[in-house]
């Protein structure tokens, strides 16, 4: 099909949609990159710290600290969802993967056999036991997520709810496993976590990697799979979705496992830069991805959303943050601020879209 | 319309469905033929929707024989339906705003293309063959645009080139002519007349009678779950289908 198709119809009265009308260019996405990019040019000249070296790479780790988790929850939001249980996920993930790691490197442990050399078995593998520890983590995300599709899609609970409780269950659930003292990465291969959390290659933070890497594999899914053409469908009338044969349910569980599981992996790697998972860590933290992903332009309504957006919003927050303490402004301004961006983005879209 | 040699595209005999105590059809005998414009009119509770609800697998009959190009069908899902040839197309069209048309119309079956392990969409291809689809239609719709953008009229064309994409061999269209503007309903049913032509059957489920009888060949009547008539479209007249539909004739 190189060839230019031999259109069979001829539009007289039906207007061609200008370019500059469709795809990014009309999308909320669109005008808060041109916001975020007005703001770095303020920051150029309000503050001489803003683009140096060091600065840009606290903000590309910084806002890597929440996007991964932003990229989840935007598939939810696409669907037409919400999943309030991010924060108490990511904090949960990183418990149980650091006492995992300490757990299968203790000695004494009951959980695993002695080798000859008074080691653990797991231990004479290099790697093994963080390999183990992740998949921990990662797993009880993806129970987690399980259960909140499985309420949702199945239960026809409603997700606002659903995830609500499930906020509070593996909250509560840290802090049970924990008795409240959170947990540090311990044994053999911490160091392997610490360089795989929170080292850097070249001088870019390997979270700033991850995050490229599965913004770009989420932008291929969503645009070019029909997994990623169903959660749209789905946003945009569950009704039809259904009525035109598509899984439901089945897509709905998913989105609500990815959710978890990027938040699972977020908290993984906070911990990492943290050096421990205390079980207060990530709190409120739902409210900021949230936040984020609705300044990108994910709508709440469903239907529209996308990993560029998440992004956006994500460094958009981080870059007044800084700048707010590049510019020596009390930092209880910042959330003050965050509220406003949040309305003005959703505003200056709802203004846009009466326009047209 | 040579009915008589032709075997019926569908053919439901005795078809009864209860609901509990309260009987919503009581043994419905019809046919449609390949090329025909079949126009289903009743009151609100006459037992139209029911009937549309059973032959698009929404619900099974309590009773009666259902046969679909002369092999007796059950359904025990919308998508069994589906499978043999039956679309619905719902009177709210069941479109996705926020995609494309040429989205909407391989929605639930996309166009896919390998690239090793993975299947990603092909775009190209779908495009070009929705366009086909509009073409056939001749209805002015882009594939690129979003739904959300349209007219009625093109949306309706978006669903019809739904059940044109799956070979549908009957079409069942519920009150298509409803909400939309005049010049718009003239667009329908000229995409009716272009779905005859192709030879594929449609059922009309309506309640605007200038467009029933503006396009069908045959109208069925139905009043309290049973079938109170069913006759050519040329030997019956507007004022004897609102007798029959409001009960001031019994049957015709």
């Amino acid at each position: 099909m190189a060839m230019p198709m031999e259109s069979p119809i001829t539009f007289s009265n039906v207007g061609k949609i200008r370019w500059w009308q469709r795809g990014i260019f009309a999308s909320q996405t669109g005008y808060v990159l041109l916001a975020l990019a007005v703001l770095l040019v303020i920051m150029h000249f309000a503050s001489p710290y803003f683009f140096t070296e060091g600065n840009m790479q606290n903000v590309a780790k910084n806002f890597s600290f929440i996007a991964i988790a932003t990229l989840g929850v935007t598939f939810v939001i696409i669907t037409g969802g919400i999943d309030l249980s991010v924060g108490s996920m990511m904090c949960f993930s990183a418990m149980i993967t650091s006492m995992v790691m300490t757990e299968l490197s203790a000695p004494g442990s009951p959980l695993v056999h002695m080798a000859a050399d008074g080691k653990t078995v797991l231990a004479n593998v290099p790697g093994l036991i963080l390999l183990v520890s992740i998949l921990a983590g990662l797993g009880v995300a993806l129970i987690a997520g399980l259960v909140n599709g499985f309420c949702i899609a199945v239960l026809g609970l409603s997700p606002f709810v659903t995830t609500l409780g499930m906020l509070s269950i593996v909250r509560g659930l840290g802090y049970v496993v924990s008795n409240g003292r959170g947990s540090f990465p311990g044994g053999p291969d911490a160091d392997y976590f610490y360089a795989l959390t929170s080292g850097d290659v070249l001088g870019v933070p390997v979270p700033f990697i991850y995050l490229v890497v599965l913004a770009l594999t989420m932008a291929v899914v969503l645009h070019h799979t029909s997994f990623g053409r169903h959660v749209f469908a789905l946003g945009g009338n569950e009704k039809a979705a259904e009525l035109t044969g598509i899984p439901v349910v089945r897509v709905k569980i998913e989105v609500y496992v990815i959710c978890a599981l990027a938040a699972g992996l977020q908290g993984i790697i906070i911990s990492g830069w943290l050096g421990s998972a205390p079980a207060n860590m990530a709190t409120s933290y739902e409210l900021n991805v949230i936040a984020a992903a609705v300044i990108g332009g994910a709508n709440l309504a469903g239907g529209i959303g996308g990993p560029l957006g998440a992004i956006v919003g994500c460094v958009l927050l981080e870059v007044i943050r800084n700048g707010l303490v590049l510019a020596q402004v009390s930092s209880y301004w910042q959330q003050t601020l965050v509220g406003v961006i949040i309305i003005l983005a959703v505003l200056v879209d709802r203004i846009r879209s009466r326009m047209t | 319309m040579t009915k008589a040699d032709a075997t019926p595209v569908l053919e439901l005999t005795g078809i009864g469905k209860e609901f509990g105590a309260i009987r919503a059809l009581h043994d419905v005998d019809m046919q449609v033929f390949p090329g025909e414009v079949v126009g289903l009119m009743g009151d609100n509770g006459a037992g139209k929707s029911t009937l549309v609800k059973i032959i698009a697998g929404n619900f099974r009959p309590t009773h009666g024989e259902m046969r679909f190009a002369g092999s007796a069908v059950h359904f025990n899902r919308p998508v069994d339906a589906r499978a043999v040839g039956i679309e619905v197309v719902y009177q709210d069209l069941a479109l996705s705003d926020n995609l494309t048309a040429a989205a909407n119309v391989f929605l639930g079956r996309e166009l896919k293309r390998k690239f090793g392990p993975l299947a990603l969409l092909d775009h190209k291809a779908m495009a070009a063959r929705a366009l086909e689809l509009f073409g056939e239609l001749r209805s002015e719709t882009r594939p690129d645009d979003l739904v959300k953008q349209m007219s009625g009229g093109q949306r309706q064309a978006v669903a019809i080139a739904r059940t044109r994409l799956s070979n549908a061999r009957l079409v069942m269209m519920d009150e298509p002519t409803a909400a939309i503007s005049v010049r718009q309903v003239e667009q329908v049913l000229g995409l009716i007349h272009r779905l005859k032509e192709q030879g594929v059957a449609v059922m009309l489920i309506s309640h605007r009678m200038p467009d029933v009888f503006a396009v069908c060949d045959r109208v069925i009547v139905m009043r309290r779950g049973e079938k109170r008539a069913d006759k050519p479209i040329h030997e019956t007249s507007p004022e004897e289908v609102t007798a029959l539909i409001t009960g001031a004739k019994e049957a015709a």
